[in-house]
């Protein structure tokens, strides 16, 4: 699958109550949860984001919460994929097992720019910034989440395989 | 080879005869935790996938805390729904109404939590019971869902970083600061995937409340799990509440460490982190004049009946300042009924100071404490976020119980000596 848009840059220890603030966490609805989307980060990005946009950003993404709430407003917002530095851990888990799409590269977190058109070929984690012609080459996926990806996320895996 | 705690519980719980560090294991759990928040995510996800099987309903624990009591029709709705799902499905561990406390000073006070156990709940602060020398860590709803259905999570085997405190502690210091100074120390991402082992000889002269603070926090420095070694003290405590058995588990002499370091208690004053991130902390004689609007004392993090009575000790006797709101939030019913018997509410109420029930609320800007734009709160819980409690344009600084009741007094970020 390839993801195409335009780049929101966030900084380093982008936190959960930055990426949905949890005086929204009254509900889980995803319509709802996408209105607030990174509020707290960028007031704007609710309004200015598209279907298909990239977030880029820097070390520690989603720190903090627990709260899925936090990849659920990112996906419903219609951001396809999230390139990172690094990641939270629960973040990262929460990502997988629901199903939103993340890549871990240093050199692209650190050298992609705000509205660079970007290219990324999930299966192969290549990144290319279309703008600038450069690419990147995100860290391999472990083998158990391409499989998470490949199944649509935890649950339908438990449901296909019997076990997790 | 030697192990390490985290090696031996994750040993204890998997039928993967033989795993390394990075490799990608399923664990049997023994508790699988969610709230007022994060289960009806969990509890959606459970009936998405139409299998309608629950591994061990004694295993799963709900604890209705977070924007209870009820601060809204949404967040009411929120709650009915989880306990339909209890009622509905025999969960008998739902903690609703007055049975109500901030879930992870109420799951160790309930003896839920168990020395050697393999614990995962949906919350980030899960981390706490790694004082009880358990491997106990937050995941995601759809994880907690994946849980109920199976009785197992998959994890990703850690490394572990060992931190021992040495010397004696100074006036006024506890959990709270050694942690908070470890975490300026490593960042907020310095020990991230990895377990931190905390251990020491000023860690075992901690009682079991200040070590549970410390763990409390391993998140914060983006660790899976903060684990201190379960001893007497530990034992102690379990063993009046447990209801099956537990294990108490210590590392060998030649386990594997990542890394290792050594703090001096000498060199450790009360600590205070300021915004936004919980790694910005300072040695309380360097913070110089900050005007505080707010104090919030409670939450998992030090809402402990061992914090109440030091906060009361400081405000004894005294009136809170002129134009200051401070919130006392005992942790759980069992310790407001000992605050109260120790006549510690009084104290409390008699300063001016709000005492209010058992709740999450003001700790994640939910309720019972929201900051206007540009006002400051000092408070003893975990994260100072922007627009953390409240307004974007408002400030947390979180510090331990001892400064928090003093600069409830002060009006600004004060030592207790100020005031004793």
């Amino acid at each position: 699958m390839i993801f195409k848009g335009n780049v929101f840059l966030f900084g380093d220890d982008i936190d959960t109550d930055a990426i949905i603030p949890a005086r929204y966490l009254n509900t889980s609805d995803p319509d709802e949860l996408k209105m607030h989307a990174m509020e707290d980060a960028d007031p704007e990005f609710p309004s200015k984001v598209q279907k298909g946009d990239v977030i880029v950003a820097g070390k520690n993404f989603g720190c903090g919460s627990s709260r899925e709430h936090a990849p659920i407003a990112i996906k419903a917002s219609g951001v396809s994929c999230v390139i990172a530095s690094s990641f939270a851990r629960i973040f990262f888990r929460n990502s997988f097992n629901m199903g939103l799409p993340i890549f871990e590269s240093d050199e692209a977190s650190k050298e992609i720019r705000e509205g660079d058109e970007i290219e990324v070929d999930a299966s192969s984690g290549e990144i290319r910034d279309i703008t600038t012609g450069k690419s990147y080459v995100a860290r391999p996926i472990p083998p158990f989440m391409q499989d998470l990806i490949a199944d649509g996320g935890l649950i339908e895996h438990i449901r296909k395989t019997g076990k997790i | 080879m030697g192990m390490t705690i985290a090696e031996k519980i994750l040993q204890a719980h998997t039928d993967t005869p033989e795993f390394k560090q990075g490799d990608i294991i399923r664990v049997n759990v023994d508790v699988a935790l969610a709230n007022d928040i994060t289960a009806p995510i969990a509890i959606h996800e459970f009936n998405k996938s139409a299998l309608d099987r629950i591994a061990d309903r004694s295993k799963v624990v709900f604890v209705l805390d977070h924007f209870t009591p009820n601060k809204d029709i949404a967040s009411a709705n929120q709650c009915k729904m989880v306990r339909d799902f209890a009622h509905e499905h025999d969960i008998v561990n739902l903690f609703d109404g007055g049975e109500v406390g901030v879930e992870h000073a109420l799951l160790p006070e309930k003896g839920l939590v168990l020395p050697g156990d393999f614990i995962i709940g949906a919350d980030s602060h899960t981390c706490t019971y790694g004082a009880m020398g358990a491997f106990a860590t937050g995941v995601g709803s759809t994880d907690l869902a994946a849980a109920i259905i199976t009785g197992q999570a998959w994890i990703k085997v850690p490394s572990t970083m060992k931190f021992t405190f040495v010397g004696e502690l100074q006036p006024w210091v506890g959990g709270k600061d050694l942690i908070l100074y470890l975490i300026g120390d490593i960042g907020v991402d310095g020990g991230l995937y990895h377990v931190l082992e905390i251990d020491g000889p000023a860690v075992s002269s901690l009682d079991l409340s200040n070590r549970l603070t410390m763990s409390n926090m391993a998140i914060e420095a983006g660790a899976k799990a903060g684990i201190i070694r379960a001893d007497d003290k530990t034992d102690a405590y379990v063993r009046l509440r447990a209801k099956r058995p537990y294990t108490l588990y210590e590392s060998d002499p030649d386990a594997q460490y990542v890394s290792f370091k050594e703090y001096d208690c000498a060199n450790i004053e009360p600590q205070v982190a300021f915004p936004h991130l919980p790694e910005n902390t300072r040695g309380i004689s360097e913070v110089g004049e900050v005007r505080i609007d707010q104090v919030v004392i409670g939450s998992c993090t030090n809402g402990r009946i061992e914090d109440l009575r030091i906060a009361a000790e400081i405000m004894k006797g005294n009136r809170v300042a002129r134009g200051m709101r401070c919130i006392v939030l005992p942790a759980t019913p069992e310790i407001f009924i000992a605050a109260e018997n120790e006549g510690l509410i009084k104290v409390f109420l008699e300063s001016g100071a709000i005492v209010g029930p058992p709740t999450c609320g003001p700790c994640l800007g939910g309720h019972m404490g929201i900051l206007a734009r540009g006002e400051k709160a000092l408070a003893t819980t975990n994260r100072n976020f922007v627009g953390r409690m409240g307004d974007t344009q408002s400030e947390v600084y979180l510090c331990g119980p001892a400064i928090a009741a003093a600069s409830a007094l002060t009006g600004r970020i004060s030592s207790p000596q100020e005031v004793m």
